[in-house]
């Protein structure tokens, strides 16, 4: 199919439309989980694969569903995805899993998934969604884990702690410390630390927009998802 | 039925009938997951269990599978829920017992412990398996946080003794943290409770059928 902006739909789920910082979705997990890079990383790509396989299933079927019973629809495939990821996890990624936790089994109140189903897989094929899912997806993951960074580099000295938890003992000595005796800001760590930390990241990405040079009347390629 | 009244209800139907099939799909696709990932997550919480117990228990004194002989107990000095003790044998004589308390006296929620004690009535090793203490206070009972916990290593009721067994701000032997009391304290009555509870009833235990 041709008149597709691949590239308008990577940017808008990076930067853009960021999920996250511009959108405001999936606040729940986001804040619970990112007081380390890589819990934040951990959920990040959970969620991203949830949502590649629910934006490629529901732009598959999206001929077939009446609008009137698409909802639930949807929400039966993400629910079922996220079971099947969440047992996969604990199977193969258990140490991480112990740690996410119930965060996992949320992916399906995340309305960011359910948000981008409605609004974009339902109406395009199914490359483009998978490319949307991604970017999405992708941009979601970045921002979990700069916030995770922020809040583990702030608030207890360290990056990448736990990062033998996803990729095997041989990662045990990745944790980077700074400072020997440093006791941590124990605000960064407990949960107003996670709202600050988001306030700031849109804070630098409104910065940043505002310092882009103009470009003549950014394109629009689809609504923002209404879902809160 | 009027032809118009079906042609009404058509739709209601047909959607009926895709709602329920992806129901089906869904399922399958969860009960699928299931079947594929049962064994390995068996395995997996087996393997958790047995670091776990290897942690607190020197493995050198027990040649039995410590996870499977297990027995479950109630009683009010070990806290509300039941209580799991695994036992360690040693050329089928009793070794120690791997008590997994859970005390409710933390600043805020339960403290999961697993707590290991040898047939001379002395602490191999205690452990915290779960916990919603304060990060960066209460925390430090975790290994990975500070070596607080391993202070009980080779403690009994003779040393230090009973009326010692509390923290410091208590008159006590054991350290606090600064900034929070109220979580080792919780963790040393546990550990005491426990020592005492094994002490009047380890040959009890020894002798009970394990659980199935």
């Amino acid at each position: 199919m041709s008149g597709i902006d691949y590239k308008a739909i990577t940017l808008d789920g990076l930067w853009r439309n960021n999920q996250a910082l511009v959108a405001l979705l999936g606040l729940c997990p986001l804040l619970a989980v990112t007081n380390t890079l890589i819990n934040g990383l951990g959920l990040g790509i959970a969620t991203t694969l949830v949502l590649l396989l629910s934006n490629v299933s529901v732009s598959i079927i999206r001929n077939w569903v009446r609008t009137e019973i698409r909802l639930p629809v949807f929400v039966l495939i993400i629910a079922s995805f996220v079971t099947a990821v969440e047992l996969t996890m604990n199977a193969y990624f258990h140490g991480l899993y112990t740690v996410l936790g119930i965060f996992i089994p949320l992916i399906v109140t995340n309305c960011a998934i359910i948000g981008r189903a409605e609004a974009f897989a339902s109406r395009n094929p199914v490359m483009a969604s998978a490319v949307d899912a991604l970017a999405m997806g992708i941009g979601f993951t970045a921002a979990l884990v700069v916030l995770g960074a922020l809040r583990e580099f702030i608030g207890q000295g360290t990056l990448f702690d736990g990062a033998h938890l996803m990729f095997g003992e041989s990662a045990l000595n990745w944790t980077m410390h700074f400072g020997d005796n440093y006791e941590g800001i124990l605000l960064a760590i407990l949960p107003p630390g996670a709202f600050l930390g988001l306030g700031f990241l849109i804070a630098i990405k409104n910065v940043i927009d505002q310092r882009l040079p103009k470009k003549p009347a950014v394109k629009v390629t689809e609504a923002t998802a209404t879902e809160s | 039925m009027p032809k118009q009244m079906i042609k009404n209800y058509a739709p209601a139907f047909i959607s009926a009938i895709i709602l329920a099939a992806f129901a089906i799909l869904g399922s399958s696709l969860v009960g699928f997951s299931y079947e594929s990932t049962h064994e390995q997550i068996l395995q997996n919480q087996r393997e958790t269990l047995r670091r776990q117990i290897n942690d607190v228990f020197p493995e050198a004194q027990h040649d039995n599978i410590v996870i499977d002989d297990v027995v479950s107990i109630k009683d009010d000095e070990l806290g509300d829920d039941e209580v799991k003790v695994y036992r360690a044998t040693l050329k089928q004589t009793p070794t120690g017992l791997i008590y997994s308390p859970v005390t409710a006296d933390g600043y805020s929620g339960d403290i999961l412990l697993t707590i290991a004690i040898n047939e001379n009535n002395q602490v191999t090793g205690v452990r915290v398996l779960q916990h919603k203490e304060t990060p960066g206070l209460g925390d430090k009972i975790e290994t990975r946080r500070s070596d607080w916990i391993k202070s009980f290593d080779g403690t009994s009721l003779t040393s230090p003794r009973s009326e010692k067994w509390a923290v410091k701000r208590d008159g006590g032997y054991f350290d606090q943290f600064t900034g929070a009391t109220i979580t080792p304290r919780a963790v040393v009555k546990a550990v005491k409770n426990t020592l005492q509870y094994h002490q009047l009833n380890k040959e009890k235990l020894h002798t009970m059928e394990p659980d199935s």
